[in-house]
């Protein structure tokens, strides 16, 4: 009986240890987005005052709102075009026998370790010259690049989980191949492809490199890109509150996005890079 | 078991069953060629158009002198632009600070990642809860990360300063300030390490756990002696992804200190070159040799790698 005491003791406290690493700068930035502007410089964690003024304020910025739909879209159709093009390949890599697999999955590994500022300055020229710069295209098409790679990798190891017989047996029980692909294929499929979709849009939501080099202004300035523009212009009246508000609110998505589908994107992480 | 599942699952997996009715005459074999390559085709395009296409255009680029604010004068000036950077303080500083930060973060986040990757597998209560909040720093974006640890170390907004009694603002100091770039990057990346050392942990059987401890062997003894062994592939896999990841540091350098009191990344130095002041052949020669440390970091790993897979004989 002592010693699970004890034990149980020693586990209280390894957890909340893990949960004060886990959590205490995100509650920092929550307190932070509740506090008047007169608090700011109090150097208390707590606010004194709590108010969601900050909140009514950046919903009321232009420059915000634009730059959370410009995230929202352009990170969810990197993810789609990303996630379609990723299947087709590890569909075929999974499943078909043909050659250059090896080149294809060991470029995308290259590909996956590639240094973005490396090209950084050819792909800012390139898309002045043919007007893509400061689009959405000019982001989505770099984010689905660079989330090829984790979709390929993380698509085609669930896609050799997945037991193909069962297409066959069901043509065997009379279904045509279209009902046995989207009655049995399909669900099975799925939740892989869902997975994959959250870990790319993760990446997408959060670049910075690409949003503040290939964007100037509020028609496709992200999020991220937005966040750093408000804190350089003004060096002395830093708009803390603001910042710090914007930044719960694009956070707060994301969070209970991994706290409701934590076993799979686990799963997915360790998936695409582990099998590397 | 459960989880790691893919990594688990992916080996097993790999003698793949062959697809019913495989062994037909070859114009059936040629016809799954040709779909496979169809169905890779969009993908491998535009990886290649996108990454081999510029990487080739910044070679070229770094062998001229090329200014956006002076179009049509760039000329061919051979390996002068990388002769200027080789040769400047400011690259070798760069270096070395990134060189810094990303053995640093990574040799802590090893140790952190390890610690949380056996509270998740072994905690006798809570284990479904701290596998969730683990995901938290994971999923902020890195921008929001730096913004936080920024207004928590900075001497007007920060309860850091006060908390450790600092007589000056930790950000405007260059060691303090690299050291709240490390502790940033550790915060933010440290699950990620964490979830593949987990994986890599659950590929230990418990029986040989089970025979050391009848053995005689210590908790210590079995955590070197069996443990790291058998998950040595796995931390490889862990300290080459995160290293490569860290060595192009640049969100939160650029949130905490904007590269001031020496604090510059040499991401950063490449986007000051490349963005800020549109020096298209400096900027480039800079994304070139960033592109080879880089590639080096990952040869120098693969061989490491490759001799523990060898003595392992997977």
């Amino acid at each position: 009986m002592r010693r699970n005491v004890r034990q149980v003791g020693f586990w209280s406290a390894a957890n909340l240890a893990v949960f004060a690493f886990a959590l205490i700068p995100v509650l920092w930035i929550i307190s932070l987005s509740l506090k008047g502007p007169k608090d700011f410089s109090d150097r208390k964690f707590l606010p004194a005052n709590p108010s969601l003024d900050n909140y009514d304020g950046i919903f009321k910025d232009s420059q915000f709102t634009h730059a959370l739909l410009n995230s929202i879209g352009i990170s969810l159709i990197a993810t789609l075009i990303a996630v379609v093009l990723g299947s087709m390949a590890a569909y075929a890599l999974a499943r078909l026998q043909f050659g250059g697999k090896t080149l294809i999955l060991s470029s995308a590994l290259a590909i996956a370790m590639f240094p973005p500022i490396a090209i950084i300055g050819p792909i800012f020229n390139i898309w002045r010259n043919v007007g893509l710069y400061d689009t959405w295209p000019g982001l989505i098409i770099p984010y689905m690049t660079f989330t090829l790679p984790l979709a390929i990798y993380t698509l085609s190891a669930f896609f050799r989980e997945i037991p193909w017989e069962l297409e066959q047996a069901a043509q065997v029980d009379g279904a045509t191949p279209f009902q046995a692909f989207r009655k049995v294929i399909v669900p099975l499929a799925a939740p892989g492809v869902f997975t994959t979709a959250i870990l790319v849009f993760i990446f997408a939501w959060n670049d910075f490199l690409f949003a503040i080099s290939l964007t100037s202004t509020d028609k496709s300035r992200t999020v991220p890109a937005a966040l750093a523009f408000f804190t350089g212009d003004t060096q002395f009246s830093q708009p803390v509150g603001s910042i710090a508000a914007a930044a719960v609110v694009v956070t707060i998505p994301v969070i209970i996005m991994v706290l409701i589908f934590q076993r799979r994107i686990v799963a997915g992480l360790t998936a695409g890079a582990v099998k590397g | 078991m459960t989880n790691g599942a893919g990594t688990v699952a992916a080996q097993r997996a790999e003698p793949r069953q062959e697809a019913p009715g495989k062994r037909r005459p070859s114009e059936r074999a040629r016809a799954e060629r040709r779909l496979g390559w169809l169905l890779c085709a969009p993908a491998v395009l535009i990886m290649a158009a996108v990454t081999a296409y510029p990487i080739l255009n910044a070679v070229v680029l770094s062998l001229q002198r090329a200014d956006l604010r002076f179009p049509g004068n760039n000329e061919f000036v051979g390996l002068r632009n990388y002769g200027d950077v080789l040769s400047s303080n400011l690259w070798w500083q760069d270096l070395a600070n990134t060189a810094i930060i990303m053995v640093a973060s990574v040799a802590i986040e090893l140790v952190i990642g390890m610690l949380l990757a056996i509270v998740m597998q072994r905690a006798i209560f809570g284990r479904g809860p701290i596998r969730a909040v683990i995901l938290i720093p994971y999923g902020i974006i890195t921008v929001v990360a730096a913004l936080a640890w920024k207004y928590a170390w900075a001497a007007d907004t920060g309860f850091v300063p006060s908390l450790l009694n600092l007589s000056s603002d930790p950000l405007t100091s260059h060691d303090s300030a690299m050291l709240v770039i490390i502790l940033t990057e550790v915060w933010k990346t440290t699950p990620f390490m964490a979830l593949l050392l987990l994986a890599g942990l659950a590929l230990v059987p418990d029986e040989l756990h089970e025979a050391a401890r009848v053995d005689g062997a210590s908790t210590w003894q079995r955590f070197w002696r069996i443990t790291i062994p058998m998950m040595m592939p796995a931390i490889l896999v862990a300290l080459l992804f995160r290293a490569l990841d860290a060595f192009r540091v640049f969100d939160s350098v650029f949130i905490l200190t904007r590269g001031a009191n020496e604090t510059e990344s040499v991401s950063i130095l490449g986007y000051n070159q490349l963005i800020t002041r549109l020096n298209l052949g400096i900027g480039s020669a800079v994304s070139v040799l960033i592109f080879i440390c880089v590639a080096l970091i990952a040869v120098v790993f693969l061989k490491g790698f490759g001799r523990t897979m060898r003595q392992r004989q997977v």
